[in-house]
């Protein structure tokens, strides 16, 4: 009989994992079947599939609260290489033109499904005029038009995003197809080929199950990462962060431990938003007009334009990279110019003067629903604050930094690209690139990792980012395909994991062996010197990274004597990470989720401390290096890591142009 | 605004071993107290973890009983405010209560179609296995844009 620290093994075996439920996921789930039906013929038999969820698919992932615009939709009137060169000057110029440009021509396919299952868009009708998308307008893939309230981005009634796009998936799959509820904490390389991937280990959050699972391919999509800095908020509002919480660097670590090559995880994204709850900014700034301001009044991207000639030429493009955006905002915080303030009631009350009488009624529904479809929250320190937006402004905060390759920011795994946009197929090997990795952009599967077998999509794919919701839905369809392609390539393959399931096993569970083993020692439960809590390793992760690696503590700065101090602190930190206890099947969660920031974070200090630069300037600086280097710089800085030796090892690839980035400044 | 359940209306999903706020959660917060030694409320649930609440809202929008609410964080938000939500099958609305007595309602679509009503591959083609190494997914929707090649510098 199972129970607590005695699981039951439950063992699996398919052709194809999909590790997360998200945007990604369900874009592969809905793209793999027919594909899989199709190639049933070459393979002989059925493929088979299975998707595993921590969370429940309706609600899971980046989307669960849902979303207010769809950010990335190109159109007719744009090109996929005008997509590729935004994604690039707002990255410092450092991004796989190769895979934005390709995310660019297929994103739209996946808008359009989504409107064909019921989200609901918004559409200008022939005049003009604005309406929301319940009003049965002409849909986008027959010639509607959209509400842009960027270059890039549609207006959307999205609080069921998710809702939808997951039962489109879920149906598509079939629900045998599908488990919720198991956190995979581990992935497993084969016993005859360490560059490949053979299986993976996991949990029921819900019952003591361990499952393990093998198979030939596998995708892992499970977001990015959260909290490994310390938030702003410390006390009970820790949990409000900017991206979801429940992201916890899944996808990096167990990449990275497989053996994957990460790239620019030196990358971070600290957005500007709404002070404390983090509302979104995107349709206050490009759909309401609206300006930021310091104290007194002064537009601080005015004001302090010529610090843009600083960093050419990501400074001087018409919409200047977003970490410069932040530059520009943290010279007035730290010069006693704040606090920041985004003018809504101007902005209001200049949309009064433009808009019809009609569309005016609508505009105080519209900024709600901003925030009511993604960051609810934000709508309770409104209400809490006594803030009416067209009365009363409100503050802006950058917050702590986060790491996504699918927003803003691009750090990830290094993947194969498509073969036919130009990629350089052989680099040749430049100076400490470990001879077992690929040259060059491609190596035969879309979306396939560094390992064999191993693909990913969204937050999971470096070197992009501005994908954002639709964008990681198309990039875990075209993952779909190339698995599907892996399979039959490789379907005499016989998977075969490189560790005994025992071993697994012990190791998985040994949170739960520390708490049983030593919770008597003590009266209170949660003070005990044979074990840590995964809260306070959580804490004390949070306070190195804050306090060394360019957190909110030291206004996002660091140098090459912090990094050594975290670097140590973190050593440690990982090896206490053995001790961590779990009482519960939800503390073995906590655990584990912490244990993957830990590697994350690992990989991110080994990073900004290899590139000897500050390649984002309101990101993070590098106060010993702080300038934007060029002519050593401009290149990818891409890690391995060895599970035995637990160590890293940085090492540069070079950049290239596949688009013209000189139509950005003409 | 982490949530809370209310006392007076939590039945526990009527004693089934889950409830609909621990099938939702994201990150796995809502618990059921079964024999009430946690909260002292047998048979209802109650959120574990506020401090790791997103805020997300998916367990006050999925509650049959309406017994979720959120009272916003208390180390940030003065008291008073609320913002309830009651999602239907096309739309959901909103009542949102300030700290100063001011009342705000809205509704919002969420969705155009019947809950539970796509057919993902209604109407759709089979997979063509001969196009598997090319761009493009198994449906076209008018959504592929194929670009300039002109643009491609290094092609």
């Amino acid at each position: 009989m199972a129970e607590f620290g005695n699981p039951e093994v439950v063992e699996e075996e398919v052709d194809i994992l999909i590790i997360g439920g998200g945007m990604a996921a369900c874009g592969t789930g809905y793209e793999i079947m027919p594909w899989a039906q199709a190639a049933e013929a070459a393979m002989g038999r059925e493929i088979t599939i299975k998707l595993v969820d921590k969370a429940a698919m309706d609600r899971s992932g980046a989307v669960a609260q849902g979303l207010s615009a769809i950010n990335t939709y190109i159109g007719n009137e744009q090109d996929p290489a005008d997509y590729a060169r935004m994604v690039s000057n707002d990255l410092m110029g450092i991004t796989r033109d190769d895979l934005a440009y390709d995310l660019g021509r297929h994103v739209d396919e996946s808008v359009h499904l989504f409107e064909e299952w019921g989200l609901p868009i918004w559409k200008l009708d022939e005049n003009g005029e604005r309406f929301d998308g319940s009003k049965g307008m002409t849909p986008l893939a027959d010639g509607g038009t959209p509400v842009r309230s960027g270059k890039w981005q549609i207006m959307i009634n999205g609080e069921s995003y998710k809702w939808i796009v997951a039962e489109a998936a879920k149906k598509a799959l079939g629900i045998d197809r599908i488990q919720e509820r198991i956190f995979i904490v581990k992935l497993v390389n084969d016993k005859n080929d360490s560059n490949r991937i053979a299986g993976a280990i996991g949990f029921s959050v819900r019952d003591d199950k361990v499952m393990v699972y093998k198979f030939k391919a596998c995708l892992l999509v499970a977001g990015g990462c959260v909290n490994i800095f310390r938030p702003r908020s410390v006390g009970e509002g820790q949990g409000r962060a900017w991206y979801p919480v429940w992201n916890a660097g899944s996808t990096y670590a167990m990449a990275a431990e497989a053996g994957a090559e990460l790239t620019l995880m030196e990358n971070r994204f600290v957005p500007t938003r709404f002070k404390d709850g983090y509302g979104p900014v995107g349709a206050w700034f490009l759909l309401f007009k609206s300006q930021a301001t310091n104290a007194f009044g002064e537009v601080y991207m005015v004001r302090n334009k010529e610090m843009l000639d600083d960093y050419p030429p990501y400074g001087q493009a018409a919409v200047p990279a977003s970490c410069l955006r932040n530059h520009l905002m943290l010279k007035e915080m730290k010069e006693g110019r704040g606090p920041i303030w985004m003018d809504t009631v101007t902005a209001l009350a200049n949309l009064r003067e433009t808009l019809t009488p009609r569309e005016v009624k609508h505009l105080e529904a519209e900024a709600w629903e901003d925030f009511l479809d993604m960051c609810i929250g934000q709508c309770g320190i409104w209400a809490g604050e006594n803030i009416e937006p067209e009365k009363k402004n409100s503050e802006l905060m950058p917050t702590e930094p986060y790491l996504l390759g699918s927003h803003s920011g691009c750090c990830g795994i290094w993947v194969s690209g498509p073969t036919d946009v130009g990629a350089p197929a052989d680099e040749g090997l430049g100076e400490g690139i470990p001879e077992h990795l690929p040259s060059g952009w491609n190596w035969g599967y879309r979306g396939m990792t560094t390992v064999q077998g191993l693909f990913t999509a969204g937050d999971g794919v470096g070197a992009s980012g501005h994908k954002f919701s639709s964008g990681s839905h198309a990039e875990g369809r075209m993952c779909a395909k190339s698995m599907i392609q892996f399979v039959v390539d490789n379907k005499d393959h016989v998977p075969e994991l490189a560790e005994s399931v025992d071993d697994l096993v012990a190791e998985i569970i040994q949170p739960v062996k520390n708490y049983l083993e030593h919770k008597d020692y003590s009266t209170a439960i949660d003070v005990n010197p044979h074990y840590i809590t995964p809260r306070m390793l959580q804490f004390r992760l949070q306070k190195i990274m804050d306090e060394y690696v360019a957190g909110v503590a030291t206004y996002y700065t660091t140098n090459a004597n912090m990094l050594e101090q975290a670097e140590e602190k973190l050593a440690m930190l990982k090896e206490d990470s053995l001790k961590m206890r779990a009482k519960d099947l939800h503390e073995l969660l906590r655990a584990w989720e912490n244990y993957h920031r830990i590697l994350t974070a690992e990989a991110h200090m080994k990073h900004i401390q290899f590139r000897e630069e500050s390649r984002y300037p309101g990101f993070y600086y590098r106060m010993d290096k702080n300038f934007v280097d060029e002519e050593n710089w401009k290149c990818f800085v891409n890690s391995v890591y060895d599970k035995e030796s637990k160590q890293w090892t940085c090492f540069k690839r070079a950049h290239v142009d596949l688009v013209d980035k000189s139509k950005l400044f003409k | 605004m982490p949530t809370f359940v209310r006392t007076d209306k939590c039945d526990g999903c009527k004693g089934q071993d889950r409830t609909a706020c621990m099938y939702i959660c994201p990150h796995d917060l809502m618990k059921l107290d079964k024999d009430g030694s946690e909260t002292g409320h047998a048979m209802k649930s109650f959120n574990q973890e506020p401090d790791q609440c997103w805020e997300c809202y998916s367990c006050v929008k999925i509650c049959p009983q309406n017994a979720i609410e959120a009272r916003p964080y208390a180390d940030i938000v003065p008291l008073g405010a609320s913002v309830q939500p009651l999602r239907g099958t096309d739309s959901i609305m909103w009542s949102i209560k300030f700290r100063n007595g001011t009342q705000k309602r809205f509704r919002f679509p969420i969705r155009t179609t019947p809950e539970g009503s796509i057919d993902p591959y209604g109407g759709k083609p089979d997979a063509d296995i001969a196009k598997i190494g090319d761009t493009g997914f198994f449906v076209q929707n008018n959504g592929y844009r194929a670009g300039d090649p002109s643009e491609l510098i290094a092609k």
